[in-house]
């Protein structure tokens, strides 16, 4: 299976922050869920693939060209989508589309009206205007206009309201459904990516903490919980983000250590922000 | 067909899979009925791909379905032995998974039995 996007260990660091050897490849026609806290380093790495910023090592592939040295002809085939439109604020809707034509050789004006129409977005409307879920789908609607075959998607969904990002959750799968299109897909939103995303890669303080299948990610964890006594060295040598209360406690392990607990903890299939937050807390502990 | 996810703690692959399975058992599936392509049926019940490709593989292992490449995946009526013999593969690993959260929880063979035959009457009453 081809990859639409490849980074193999991506380095940059800032005073205060580093990435560090950050590895990690999507599958063409998958999504891809791209996780972590704020200031993990999830921005930074998309910055890196749209040569925004400079790396200071590793090598990054789109759809099979390098994304620095083919970047004319990778920028074809990419779409992105950021939480605020980067157009001028006095652009009307329709203007964006003119504006753009010319740069992307398989432009396609129609779909673009298409797009602007179902998406419910008023051609005359100024950028300035736009609500932050209007924003996004214009956006969007650029992108799917010069039939961009990777869409990076960072933060798409964290100022919109339950609905917009409802409506965002079908447009993605929409595009899915034909498997030409892959998405990396940026967020803290979690229960965005529950049912939706194939791939899941993992970052937190720089560093890829888990990346490949979601349901692997499941798989690799439990949660498990128990009451106050139970929470013996035994069980705080193999704990992740342990919490512990009065009344009881909670905790992350490896499934290869769930067996050795002793009797009494039950255990379940992690969601996406338990392993997260608890992994979060691990590394905060330390 | 109708098939729906719920939040229920099973994996979704496997609510599919069971659905799928039941449909064409009872009959509301018929022998070459045409179902929703992977990628379809991912948009639809708003699930990965990987799941649905999960389901479907396993749907195909079992012999509930068959698929043909470039045309798409249709219903396949597996003979009742076989269909007789993959219920009771399912059945025998519940039962197994159900022996060990047993043995987890530290209940007897008594306290199992007990609870396999309330279960059953309730589902007799239900």
């Amino acid at each position: 299976m081809a990859d639409a996007l490849r980074v193999m260990g991506l380095c940059k660091s800032y005073p205060g922050f580093a990435l560090t050897e950050v590895s990690f490849s999507l599958p063409e026609g998958y999504i891809m869920g791209f996780v972590g806290r704020n200031g993990a380093g999830k921005t930074t790495t998309i910055k890196c693939v749209l040569d925004m910023l400079a790396r200071d090592g590793g090598h990054i592939e789109v759809l099979g060209h390098d994304a620095i040295d083919d970047q004319v002809t990778v920028k074809q085939d990419l779409g992105v989508v950021f939480d605020q439109p980067f157009y001028p604020p006095e652009w009307k809707v329709a203007q964006v589309g003119q504006a753009l034509r010319p740069f992307y050789a398989r432009w396609d004006e129609a779909l673009f009206h298409r797009h602007i129409d179902r998406f419910g977005l008023p051609a005359g409307k100024r950028v300035r205007e736009l609500s932050r879920g209007m924003g996004m789908k214009l956006m969007l609607a650029a992108a799917l206009s010069h039939h961009a075959r990777l869409l990076i998607l960072d933060e798409p969904t964290s100022g919109l309201d339950p609905v917009a990002r409802d409506d965002v959750l079908d447009v993605l799968a929409d595009l899915i459904s034909g498997g030409g299109v892959s998405v990396l897909f940026s967020t803290h939103i979690t229960a965005d990516l529950e049912r939706i995303a194939d791939y899941i890669t993992f970052i937190d303080a720089g560093r890829v903490v888990f990346t490949g299948a979601k349901d692997d990610l499941a798989d690799a964890y439990r949660m498990i919980h128990g009451g106050p006594g139970q929470a013996t060295d035994q069980v705080r040598r193999r704990a992740i983000g342990l919490r512990s209360t009065e009344v009881g406690f909670s905790a992350l392990v490896r499934s290869a250590d769930r067996a050795g607990l002793p009797p009494g903890i039950t255990d379940q299939a992690p969601s996406i922000d338990d392993v997260l937050i608890h992994i979060a807390r691990q590394g905060d502990a330390r | 067909m109708r098939i729906v996810v719920v939040n229920s703690g099973e994996p979704i692959y496997r609510q599919i899979e069971q659905q799928v399975a039941r449909a064409v058992l009872a009959g509301e599936l018929r022998d070459g009925d045409p179902l929703p392509s992977i990628r379809q049926l991912a948009r639809d019940l708003r699930v990965s791909v990987i799941t649905t490709t999960r389901a479907y593989t396993e749907l195909e292992q079992h012999g509930f379905i068959t698929t043909v490449p470039g045309k798409g995946c249709f219903a396949r009526k597996p003979d009742p032995a076989q269909a007789h013999d993959q219920l009771r593969g399912e059945v025998n690993g519940h039962l197994r998974e159900a022996v060990a959260a047993a043995r987890l929880a530290g209940m007897s063979a008594a306290d199992l039995v007990g609870m396999l035959e309330r279960v059953l009457r309730e589902d007799d009453h239900g």
